[in-house]
């Protein structure tokens, strides 16, 4: 006779989360796509700095372009312009926003889940798997760009934003750090592709989502629009880097973006998480929950944004447009100050302090019929400095192109001793005009004092 | 001599919004016993299939496996492995690869690298081992996938389809690793369209029918289910075989007018208990006409699966009967 007994009981043991990681990290190494970028990041930037710093002619409308020239560091820091721009919200979309998806395009999900027996270990081994080939990437980035920079123009002195010298080791500690920053809104945009690669499933829109934002939120950089939802959005920590640039560092945009940015991080990725958990896996056929998931994934997300612009307008001086007449000419004022004294030491002349010059720039926007506010290329400004030992006055014009994110370029219009030409005559030979046309970056955030 | 179930469902229900897929399913698996699963498509198999994975829980009723109780949660026991709706692979790795990730994840490092070459010899993918998985066949990938399912040493092996693609030498290789596994204790579930190699394969099977179990048991069981077969006739002389069938007790002729399957005009189908077969080869023997072929037109697994899922498409049901 054959009896049946119960078997002693079996504990549920879930892999560890460590397991999954590794796991997930062999797939995605394993793809030619990934390998592609790993290589081209860790590639192309280098290739990049090399070519174009040996060009005479430089990328003068990107931030630090015009100094490729002068020093190593500022390549690397023209990709990282770039970088946050196109190149980061691309790679999140290619790699967290795939990172689901291809399980459902595989037909895997349910292989893994019986191998791993915990979709909640399942989503951190992914969260984790991807951002750690994201981080390869970024640092790929940094670390291709500084390195050819470095090998073609050298480890030189910056030329900071507001005019003044970094150190090579000060500007390379900068440079390092801004790239650090962007890890927090490159956060945001993987935190976005998870989102969508859970909420879209095979669909192509998941893996477009990041860069769909990214595309928006250029649009959105673009309009002159009000300081608190500027700061509000996720992509501004990619520009808000630039105030490390200046002395004193313009840290208030810079940790509202960086704020801005993990806020968005963990969001979207507790709102993947949250939908990735309610998944029917039995099913097959699943390929997202189309207009349902769309709403929960994206409305709490705008809801963040209104958030954030409420409290960003309630806590902070910010108001319009942040770019305002007195904190150009300060801005411009100091610029110039630091310039001149470079120029100075260029053209062999006695060095002279910041507070010798007593630099101050009067600023006029579009003529006496509009309001001396926002961003434009009708800025016109006249800056005035003194000598020691010389009672006349000097006077240089510039022509402003501000842009709606703080950023100016200041182009030199006469005289023509002082930055009329781009370059000038010094006693080892030409070298660039420092005070021809220049950069500066204006803190949204301060309020500008009157007068 | 005592056996240990690895399965024991009662009362198992699970719905989709409005649909029931499970409808109070019970089902006893005993380990080393190849348990087979059969059904019409929507019959609720991939879901009960899901269940004993850990790919769902199930909204009612008690289920078991090995030992310990299936709770709320998508997770089973250790000892559970296998696929539904075909092998998990991932294209862009080898097969080797496939396997070693796999051994990784489930913290195999113990087996290491005999374990992946253990298994894939089991399923005879040796030569293939470092070959990426996108230029696999179908019948390939089952083997893969069923070496995945071997690499953990499972207690309960559960299947959905294992033979599908497999040409005769990888069903005959299949075939042969389920049956020593299930000789070394482990308890199969598998399912399969093909009656034919759950014959081969199954001590039991469960047939399910929109959701509920119609029926349980073992397979010799199961033929006894079909009651009387539609038989085909293949003689040396057609009309001569028609009449001494016309004339034999028991048995009935059958035209194949409305018949789903063609067949061949030479060919006379009769219905009838055993017994008359024997009567009516006798009979054709002692009339001079040679029998060149006698068998049932539908398997009796197949009969009796269709006879009890209430399928109406059997090959003969829709005969006229002539006699």
């Amino acid at each position: 006779m054959t009896a049946t007994v119960a078997p002693p009981q079996v504990r549920a043991r879930p892999v560890p989360v460590m397991h999954g990681y590794r796991f997930e990290l062999v797939k995605l190494l394993s793809q030619w796509r990934i390998r592609v970028l790993l290589g081209a990041c860790w590639i192309a930037p280098a290739l990049f700095v090399a070519a174009v710093s040996l060009q005479s002619s430089l990328p003068a409308d990107t931030v630090f372009g015009r100094l490729m020239h002068t020093t190593g560091w500022a390549g690397s820091l023209v990709v990282l312009g770039f970088s946050g721009t196109w190149a980061l919200p691309l790679l999140t979309a290619l790699v967290a926003g795939d990172v689901f998806a291809i399980e459902d395009r595989l037909g895997t999900w349910r292989h893994l889940l019986v191998a791993m027996r915990s979709p909640s270990r399942i989503f951190a081994a992914k969260g984790l798997a991807s951002l750690t080939v994201l981080l390869l990437l970024v640092v790929g980035l940094a670390a291709s760009s500084v390195a050819g920079g470095l090998a073609v123009v050298g480890n030189r002195p910056l030329v900071g934003l507001d005019g003044h010298i970094l150190a090579p080791t000060d500007a390379a500690a900068t440079a390092l750090l801004a790239w650090a920053c962007v890890l927090a809104p490159t956060l945001a945009f993987a935190a976005v592709g998870l989102l969508g690669s859970v909420a879209l499933g095979r669909s192509p829109m998941g893996l477009l989502m990041p860069a769909l934002l990214a595309f928006t939120l250029q649009l959105a950089q673009m309009l002159p629009l009000p300081v608190a939802v500027r700061l509000a959005l996720p992509s501004h920590a990619f520009l808000a880097w630039r105030g490390l640039f200046t002395s004193p560092a313009q840290t208030g945009p810079l940790l509202i973006g960086l704020a801005v940015s993990l806020a968005w991080a963990v969001t979207a990725t507790a709102l993947a998480y949250r939908l990735f958990l309610r998944r029917d896996f039995t099913d097959v056929t699943y390929d997202g929950s189309g207009r349902r998931v769309l709403v929960a994934g994206v409305a709490p997300l705008v809801g963040l944004v209104v958030l954030t612009v409420v409290v960003v307008g309630g806590t902070t001086p910010a108001r319009g447009s942040g770019i305002e007449r007195a904190k150009l000419q300060d801005s411009l004022a100091t610029a110039f100050a630091h310039l001149y004294r470079l120029q100075a030491r260029e053209l062999r002349r006695p060095d002279v302090t910041e507070a010798q010059l007593r630099a101050s720039a009067s600023c006029d926007k579009g003529g006496s019929r509009v309001v001396d506010e926002g961003p434009g290329n009708d800025w016109r400004c006249v800056v005035s400095w003194h000598l020691p030992g010389v009672d006349a006055v000097g006077t240089a014009i510039y022509q402003l192109d501000v842009t709606a994110d703080g950023r100016y370029v200041a182009d030199g219009d006469g005289p023509k001793e002082v930055n009329g030409y781009f370059q000038v005559r010094t006693p080892t030979g030409d070298a660039p005009n420092p005070l021809w046309q220049f950069d500066g970056n204006v803190d949204l955030l301060v309020s500008s004092r009157k007068g | 001599m005592n056996r240990t179930n690895a399965v024991r469902a009662r009362g198992v229900r699970k719905s989709f919004g409005e649909v029931v897929a499970l409808d109070g399913v019970d089902l006893d698996v005993e380990s080393g016993q190849v348990h087979g699963l059969v059904g019409p498509n929507g019959a609720g198999k991939t879901t009960l299939l899901g269940l004993l994975l850990g790919l769902a829980v199930a909204d009612s009723g008690r289920l078991e496996i090995l030992g310990t109780p299936v709770g709320r949660v998508l997770a089973v026991p250790d000892g559970v492995a296998g696929f539904v709706d075909g092998p998990g692979l991932y294209p862009s790795l080898t097969a080797r690869q496939n396997l070693s990730a796999l051994a990784l994840l489930r913290e195999q490092n113990a087996v290491g690298t005999g374990g992946v070459d253990e298994a894939l010899e089991q399923v005879g993918l040796t030569d293939v081992a470092d070959d990426r998985v996108r230029g696999f066949s179908l019948g390939m990938r089952q083997r893969l996938g069923l070496a995945a399912a071997l690499l953990t040493k499972p207690r309960l092996l559960v299947l959905d389809e294992p033979a599908n693609g497999l040409d005769p030498a990888g069903k005959h290789h299949v075939h042969r690793v389920i049956t020593e596994l299930a000789a070394d204790g482990t308890a199969v579930v598998l399912s399969s369209h093909h009656m034919d190699e759950l014959a081969v394969l199954c001590s039991e099977v469960t047939i399910l029918a929109t959701g509920r179990v119609v029926f349980t048991g073992p397979v010799r069981k199961l033929a006894a289910e079909s009651g009387e077969l539609d038989y085909r006739l293949l003689t040396s002389d057609p009309a001569a075989a028609r009449g001494v069938a016309s004339e034999t007790p028991g048995l009935r002729v059958l035209s194949d007018r409305g018949s789903g399957e063609r067949l061949d005009a030479d060919v006379l189908v009769v219905r009838g208990p055993v017994p008359a077969l024997d009567e009516l080869v006798v009979r054709l023997v002692r009339a001079g006409v040679a029998v060149r072929e006698l068998g049932p037109v539908v398997a009796p697994l197949e009969a009796a699966f269709l006879a009890l899922t209430g399928t109406d498409t059997v090959p003969g049901q829709n005969m006229e009967v002539l006699t």
